[in-house]
């Protein structure tokens, strides 16, 4: 075989990718999760980041938010496809720059370093919703939620003032407004 | 206090109310309070299989020739990863299989027990959906949802994990009634409306190039389906072709019928496929061996997609008309409709299309599927032809194995009714032949069933003449033998300089011998000559009889579309060979 060229590999006409956040209202069970996200790796859907947590106790409901990119056709196939797992009960789709959709994701970041340092940290972080939740002479655990790019960026300029340490929620999505998202 | 039943005992009642007569299996220590219970329900028979892969395509058998669900009963660990083929190949040509599987005790799952794996997580991607039981109570609810879910909406399988424990516990016997409106695998039914079917209608009538494409959708609607699209295809009097699967939904000999579409469709169907002004796709899924490059799959046309399953739409092609919907019931929709405005609608129509009927004439007078015969081998296709002429009299089942006879058996055995052919399309299965044989011998019993095999597949599944033999099944195993496995030497011939790599099989059974040892009769034809009276002699047994027909050894399968090639690029014998390009070489 000389050339690794192939039809159905490399598509022509391939379509412009965009961000969307999937939201799956699911039924709480033993492994909807590994449902939910091996279709996605069994079908070379992207994941770029995942929530997921029981919204609703006594229905036992799960609401899953997911950030995945891919063409219309793709996304489009993303939606039938999780419609057709039995614990799901609908599907949401949004662009993720809809101006309709509240998007936040949680940060924990741990510092350590001079207090000069910290303290110019606290200052960079304030816009973002800043909790301080531990602090001791040389450290600091501060929570913010923003958006992903923000935090981003503020994990880049927070690294030379002395970030250890990171953690990040996936993005959940609400959208604007007393409506709320109805299948149809 | 209600009645408490073991849960091998609700196993078996929801077997009974879901009026199961026949499951297949094989027997292990996680599954033994079940085979136990067995004794106790006389209306439920259990066929042993000799491998569980065996069993499962033995179910698919049953269920495709007979419309009900197939029942399948394994073991844990082994016997669950052994029917992982079976039911994957269920998922993909959309059978509907309920598979019970037997689970190590609740308490040792997780530590690696003797025979353990993680079922639910292995069949996962395979089934509609699974359940590991863990309440003995929730047991009656999972069998009855299992049943509803694997034959509503697009067929499927699904698997129930029992753990050990779950099987002795005592629970209650009381079934949740499912809402009929209740979403079940995403097939909630849309309301076919009159908008749609208005605009079917007027696509349909300034079409002047129409097809019907039609697939395995019509079968699984059920024998109403069949004759729906019959009517349908009358009315309107539009050329017909359709996809592996769907064969038998229309009459393979009828005129409007243009043969199998595809990789190795007719000249004619797959020329009308590219030049139509309108395709119908009812039922089918624009599969990758159907459509070809799918860049240049039939540019001019607009299209109308029927099909239950959502997710089948818009997956491959983007069409202009979608409608997800059961086959019978948008067909029936359609035809009173129909009817009702366009009384002579295939006479004002004849002109119309008169042009269009010509070229397929012209495309027709190809004669695709013509061979050189000989006097002195067997050819192939010519076994085939005289099969379907030996047996054609009768109500003749088919399946087939996968591979070059598998082509030979679509194209020249014609079918004139639905659920008499059944063969592995999504999967491909080698080996699916002889155990679904078995499959469909069980549920008809009086009936001839041949599977047409390679005598490579065939030795996939080989192990499956004993079950034959145990049961009386009189199956039919017609082996087109030419030492190769053919469809993997064709592709070397073609595709990759004759470097005929692994795909001979130096040491092959004597199966003439074989069938003695197994205790079925053995036949075996080495000319024409010969062909007929043994093929008779095949026919007139009533044992299970495995036929070595010694077929010609390079024979290629024709016509042929190369990978990556558009539909009208189609190789119609050994002169057009050095057409394919290295593009196709890639390609499967």
């Amino acid at each position: 075989m000389t050339k690794s060229k192939s039809a159905y590999s490399e598509p022509t006409k391939l379509g412009k990718e965009d961000h969307h956040i999937i939201v799956v209202w699911v039924d709480n069970e033993a492994g909807v999760l590994a449902r939910v996200i091996g279709l996605f790796s069994g079908r070379g859907y992207n994941i770029e980041s995942l929530a997921v947590a029981e919204i609703d106790k006594t229905k036992h409901l799960s609401r899953i938010t997911i950030v995945t990119k891919g063409t219309p056709q793709v996304i489009q196939q993303i939606k039938l496809q999780l419609g057709k797992l039995v614990p799901v009960h609908k599907v949401a789709d949004f662009l993720r720059n809809d101006p309709n959709i509240l998007f936040r994701e949680l940060a924990l970041f741990k510092l350590s370093g001079s207090s000069v340092k910290l303290n110019k940290a606290k200052k960079l972080c304030k816009k973002y919703n800043c909790i301080v939740l531990d602090k001791t002479k040389k450290s600091l655990v501060i929570q913010i939620t923003a958006l992903r790019r923000e935090i981003d960026k503020l994990t880049a300029v927070l690294k030379p003032l002395g970030l250890i340490s990171a953690s990040r929620t996936g993005a959940v999505a609400m959208t604007r407004g007393k409506e709320t998202f109805i299948q149809n | 206090m209600p009645k408490l039943f073991s849960g091998a005992e609700i196993v078996f009642k929801s077997l009974e109310d879901q009026n199961v007569e026949f499951i297949f299996g094989y027997p292990g220590g996680a599954v033994l309070p079940i085979y136990d219970e067995l004794k106790n329900h006389k209306s439920i028979k259990h066929i042993l299989a000799r491998h569980e892969q065996g069993a499962g395509h033995a179910a698919e058998g049953y269920a495709r020739s007979s419309g009900k669900p197939g029942v399948l009963l394994v073991t844990s660990g082994p016997g669950a990863t052994n029917a992982v083929t079976a039911l994957t190949d269920a998922y993909m040509d959309s059978v509907p299989l309920v598979c019970i599987s037997g689970q190590v005790p609740t308490h040792l799952i997780g530590t690696d027990a003797f025979q353990e794996c993680d079922t639910t997580g292995i069949t996962r991607p395979c089934t509609k959906h699974n359940w590991l039981v863990k309440d003995v109570n929730d047991l009656a609810n999972i069998m009855h949802k299992a049943f509803k879910i694997a034959t509503t909406g697009r067929p499927g399988p699904v698997l129930i994990d029992i753990p050990k424990d779950i099987q002795f516990n005592k629970g209650i016997y009381k079934i949740k009634k499912i809402k009929s409106s209740q979403k079940i695998n995403g097939s909630q039914f849309n309301k076919i409306n009159s908008k749609d079917l208005d605009k079917f209608i007027e696509m349909m009538k300034s079409s002047s190039k129409p097809i019907f494409y039609t697939g395995g959708g019509v079968i699984n609607s059920g024998p109403k389906a069949s004759k729906l699209l019959r009517e349908l295809v009358s009315l309107t009097g539009f050329p017909i072709t359709s996809t592996l699967q769907g064969l038998g939904s229309y009459p393979g000999e009828d005129p409007q019928f243009l043969g199998m579409l595809g990789m190795h469709g007719t000249y004619e169907a797959n020329n009308a496929m590219h030049d139509c002004d309108l395709m119908v796709n009812i039922g089918a899924r624009f599969d990758d061996r159907i459509t070809g490059k799918i860049d240049e799959f039939s540019p001019k046309s607009k299209k109308i997609h029927i099909d239950i399953d959502p997710s089948s739409i818009g997956k491959n092609v983007n069409v202009d008309l979608a409608i997800t919907s059961d086959v019978s019931e948008l067909l029936e929709k359609l035809i009173i409709r129909f009817k009702e405005k366009n009384k002579n609608f295939i006479h004002s129509n004849k002109q119309k299309t008169s042009k269009w009927w010509a070229q397929i004439e012209k495309w027709r007078e190809k004669k695709s599927l013509n061979f050189v015969n000989s006097s002195k081998t067997i050819k192939p296709q010519h076994a085939v032809q005289r099969l379907y002429e030996l047996t054609k009299d009768q109500d003749t089942f088919i399946t087939t194995e996968v591979g070059q006879h598998q082509m030979w058996a679509a194209q020249h055995y014609k079918f004139n009714k639905p659920n008499r052919w059944m063969t592995s399309g999504g999967l491909g299965t080698m080996g699916y032949g002889l155990p679904a044989a078995i499959g469909v011998q069980i549920a008809h019993p009086k009936k001839l069933v041949v599977d047409i095999a390679g005598e490579a597949s065939i030795l996939m599944n080989m192990q499956e003449m004993s079950t034959a033999v145990q049961y009386r099944l009189p199956i039919k195993i017609f082996i087109l033998n030419n030492g190769y496995m053919g469809m993997v030497r064709q592709w070397q011939e073609l595709l990759h300089d004759k470097n005929y790599s692994e795909s001979y099989t130096e040491a092959l059974p004597d199966f003439v011998k074989l069938a003695e040892a197994y205790g079925a009769i053995g036949i075996r034809a080495k000319t024409p000559n010969e062909l007929d009276d043994k093929i008779k002699e095949m026919i007139n047994s009533d044992k299970p009889v495995i036929f070595d027909c010694v077929v010609d050894k390079q024979e290629n399968c024709y016509p042929m579309i190369p990978s990556g090639k558009p539909h009208n690029h189609m190789l119609l014998g050994p002169e057009d060979e050095k057409d394919v390009s290295d593009e196709g070489k890639t390609l499967v």
